[in-house]
């Protein structure tokens, strides 16, 4: 079977989720005859389908020897999140849905204008510039806005607050991948060992530092720590990789540790979210920075081992006050387990890792070794991305507002990672073609 | 770069693995710590779109329902008002306030059933719902109860002394548990301290008993085998008790009299010398026997009801007690304190042959289809006395009504048994707490009875109390 014919079959799966998973939400309010139910969901589902299939066909032209396996576990994250959001609310749901048509437009036309993604080397540095200018522009009087006390977001008027971190991530991954293709055999070339460890030369130190600082900065100034978190783990990642290095990493892992740790106990805002994080259920802090850690975790006791099934789950007093707070963006995950139960969320979660497989499993076929980076780089973001929003949800780690790729509400976040799967796919398009 | 890329995968799998790990520690492992937090309030709300169940009288009467309100939300109607506000009493669910058999029987109302069978509830597509709570109170008698007091502060309670089915249960001054609908709630109620209507009298009120505490004395001098009805006491005013002289009322001298005519007569004198013969050991004996210094069996929040016994500072102070004037006690003196319940049982444990059983509310509890899902089985909660003294007390209680302090009680054709109690409260003003306990018939009990009234001016049990169960006996028993 070719490639591009299992991606058919694979999309499948997809479609029948969201038909049932529209039908569930349906049932549960309750009001719909027996025939519009039938209707109604099918017809979701059958422009779920045909959205689907048009991105399909497109593939099958552009790129016949892509995975196949990437679009439609894609496809099942993207309903498995509409629908979760319809039965919050219809009109976010009908927003998110345009979303997609943008985000699938998106998708197209970076495959078709970077067909040639090496061209990207090119332009590493300006990429990197605008990266961080985009990082530090909700800080930015006006157009800035502030969530929670973190800089996350830009504020488009009339059309939605644009949260840079999302394509910043891209810029950041594709930089370091074309940075350290350069660098990566200078790097153990020059090394020395002290004590067993192996040291990078000074040199090339230098600008591992100052992606070190500027992961630190990031902290300061968007008061972000999952953000941080997320962009110091690629570059990690990526300078293993590249390196085969575990010293480095550690090196890596004990500098964050310190910076960490010591914005973690000066810096205001960073300090309330690790004394949240420590204690979640404190009763003093519970009715403010507490609150949405604490109910996260009521949501997720709700839902136990099976859920509440879609619709379910509880989310506003009857005062009409909100008792899950951002159910549709950063808490989404704590809404899955309430509905759907550990079982749906573990579920949610092997597609993610799947995906993650799936990316390096691109990498590893990859031809040259920037294509090996960027593959890896864009699958170690991902995975840290679901990571840090999911980590923060079940109190792993101090929750911070990042999005669930293709779950959460958002239109930076869907368009974002629509870029981020073209680029995928280029990538092993291009390693998967018969020499 | 094989190698690493497999290795970061393994992390990226570790790391997934966390946060499986950590999803189930919330859903399942530590699910039940926090559903169990209070800072939840998912339960509660969760709560609000149950249907809960109606309380109900045997007759099919309603005292409490839930009707369906704006979005969903059912909200609690009580259509009899304040009549049954304080046995009902009230569910505010939106803040968890909750009272009475609201509370008391708010697993079965609410119809909370084990995550099993909730899930198989879920798998089959019923909707939960609560199970209806039918009482065993009367209606028209604690109508008749409510009529009787006429407002004064007090309280009836009067239950089937054969199977403890509680069948007037009043403390007034009542309140009406609609107003836990409203917007200022039951606030203006709790900081009322002059009325204090929120105050359950009947198992809350902590009043001095008077000589209705000479039936306990009574029945540990005759059930200790030391006394009969026919062994002579000192009945002269101004014998001294504790070192201290203690005078009959309207320093009345009655002589030697029988144990029998002490009691008819309510000689102070000849029980505080019982009281003293009898000694503080076996005294306290007799009383945890009739359920003192124990909270009442009634199926009521135990925050709602307070111990008998005497009570020093607030606090229980044990019988045995050095400084304890066990004489003054034994006539309903000293520092006890006593709730109407526990005087009832009193009565009832002596109108049932000396076996005491555990008064309740609720007669049995039937899901939304109306099957019996529960009956509540009468339960003997202890035997205080034995039947030959449970006997001898009746026929010298029956003859208080006949020709003693509690003829105001009589009923045609119908045999009573009580014993009046007057406790001074303030000898300057004339203030007194006028007492009356019964049961009736007294060839057959079929109910037993307390009646107090706070604070009455110039009144005795005899005057005060007696007509008001009399009132409410005639209700019970005359249809």
């Amino acid at each position: 079977m070719t490639a591009r014919n299992r991606e058919l079959l694979g999309l499948i799966p997809a479609s029948l989720l969201v038909t049932a998973g529209f039908a569930a939400v349906f049932i549960e309010r309750g009001s719909l005859s027996q025939n519009e139910l039938s209707d109604l969901s099918l017809t979701y589902g059958a422009i779920f389908l045909g959205l689907c299939l048009g991105a399909h066909i497109f593939l099958r032209i552009a790129l016949p020897y892509a995975d196949p396996y990437l679009f439609p576990l894609v496809a099942v994250m993207a309903c498995f999140g509409l629908v979760m959001i319809y039965r919050i609310d219809d009109t976010l749901a009908r927003q998110q849905a345009q979303w997609f048509v943008v985000g699938l437009l998106l998708f197209a036309a970076t495959i078709v204008f970077l067909r040639d993604y090496r061209k990207l080397e090119q332009y590493r540095y300006v990429i990197a510039a605008g990266s961080l200018v985009l990082l530090c522009l909700p800080r930015l009087p006006v157009v800035g806005a502030q969530v929670n006390g973190a800089y996350l977001g830009i504020r488009i008027p009339g059309v939605m607050v644009f949260q840079p971190t999302e394509f910043a991530k891209l810029g950041i991954v594709i930089f370091l991948a074309s940075y350290l293709r350069d660098t990566r055999q200078v790097l153990v070339v020059g090394a020395r060992r002290v004590l067993g460890v192996t040291i990078p030369p000074l040199k090339h130190f230098g600008p591992l530092l100052a992606i070190w600082g500027m992961a630190m900065l990031l902290l300061i100034v968007i008061r972000d720590l999952g953000s941080s978190l997320m962009f110091f783990g690629a570059f990690l990642a990526l300078l293993y990789v590249a390196t085969n290095r575990f010293s480095f990493v550690l090196i890596g892992l004990v500098l964050f540790g310190i910076g960490g740790y010591y914005l973690g106990t000066h810096v205001p805002h960073v300090m309330d979210r690790v004394d949240v994080w420590m204690d979640p259920l404190n009763v003093q802090r519970y009715p403010d920075e507490g609150f949405q850690i604490a109910n996260s975790l009521f949501a997720q006791a709700d839902g136990g081992l099976l859920g509440r099934g879609f619709g379910g789950a509880l989310l506003e007093s009857p005062g009409g006050s909100r008792i899950l707070p951002a159910a549709q963006t950063d808490l989404i995950y704590a809404l899955i387990v309430n509905e759907v139960g550990l079982v749906g969320a573990v579920a949610l979660l092997i597609v993610y890792l799947l995906f993650v497989e799936r990316g390096f499993k691109t990498a590893l076929l990859a031809r040259d070794s920037f294509s090996t980076l960027l593959a890896v780089g864009l699958a170690a973001v991902f995975a840290l991305q679901v990571f840090v929003i999911v980590g923060g949800v079940t109190n792993v780690i101090p929750l911070t507002g990042v999005t669930l790729p293709f779950v959460s509400y958002g239109g930076s976040s869907i368009l974002a990672n629509f870029v981020l799967l073209a680029l995928l796919l280029l990538v092993s398009d291009k390693a998967r073609r018969p020499a | 770069m094989s190698v690493p890329i497999v290795r970061l995968f393994v992390a990226v799998v570790v790391l997934f693995a966390l946060l499986v790990a950590w999803t189930s520690r919330w859903s399942i492992f530590e699910a039940d710590d926090l559903r169990a937090n209070t800072l939840d309030k998912r339960p509660l709300f969760t709560a609000l779109r149950v249907k809960r169940g109606a309380i109900k009288t045997e007759d099919g009467e309603v005292l409490a329902r839930s009707v369906r309100t704006r979005g969903g939300i059912y909200e609690r109607d009580y259509p009899t008002d304040s009549l049954f506000g304080h046995p009902v009493g009230y569910a505010k669910l939106v803040t968890g306030e909750l009272s009475g058999l609201e509370r008391s029987r708010n697993d079965e109302l609410s119809g909370t059933t084990s995550e099993l069978n909730s899930i198989i509830d879920q798998l089959q597509g019923k909707r939960r719902a609560g199970n209806t709570v039918v009482t065993t109170l009367d209606p028209e008698a604690q109508r008749v109860a409510t009529d009787a007091l006429a407002g004064q502060a007090g309280a009836v309670f009067a239950f089937d002394p054969r199977d403890g089915a509680v069948k007037v249960m009043v403390s007034s001054p009542g309140y009406d548990p609609n107003l836990v609908n409203t917007r200022e709630g039951l606030s203006p109620l709790n900081t009322d301290r002059e009325n204090a209507p929120l105050l359950d009298r009947v198992t809350q009120g902590a009043y001095p008993p008077g000589s209705t505490f000479k039936v306990v004395t009574a029945a540990a001098a005759l059930d200790s085998g030391k006394f009969t009805p026919d062994s002579t006491l000192d009945g002269r005013s101004g014998r001294v008790v504790s070192g201290v002289p203690l005078r009959n009322d309207f320093d009345q001298d009655f002589g030697d009299v029988t144990l029998t005519d002490a009691l008819v007569q309510s000689v102070n004198t000849a029980f505080g010398q019982l009281g003293e013969e009898l000694g503080k050991a076996t005294m306290a004996d007799y009383m945890e026997r009739f359920g003192f210094y124990r909270l009442p069996p009634l199926d009521y929040p135990d925050s709602q009801m307070i111990k008998s016994g005497l009570r020093s500072d607030g606090r229980l102070l044990p019988v045995t007690s050095p400084s304890v004037d066990v004489g003054r006690m034994a006539i309903g003196q000293e520092r006890l304190l006593v709730t109407p319940i526990q005087m009832a049982m009193v009565a009832g444990a002596v109108a049932n042959g000396g076996k005491l059983m555990e008064p309740r509310l609720t007669e049995k509890v039937v899901d939304p289809d109306g099957r019996t899902v529960k009956t509540i089985e009468p339960r003997q909660y202890s035997q205080p006395i034995s039947e030959e003294t449970a006997s001898e007390l009746t026929q010298m209680m029956g003859r208080v009504v006949e020709e003693g302090t509690g003829t105001a009680v009589q009923l045609p054709g119908i045999d009573v048994a009580g014993k009046t109690g007057t406790a001074e409260i303030d000898v300057a003003n004339d203030i007194a707490q006028p007492w009356f306990i019964a049961f009736a018939p007294a060839t057959d009990p079929q109910i037993a009875i307390a009646v107090t009234v706070e604070r009455t001016v110039g009144g005795f049990g005899g005057t005060v109390a007696a007509p008001i169960a009399r009132d409410v006996l005639a209700s019970l028993l005359e249809r």
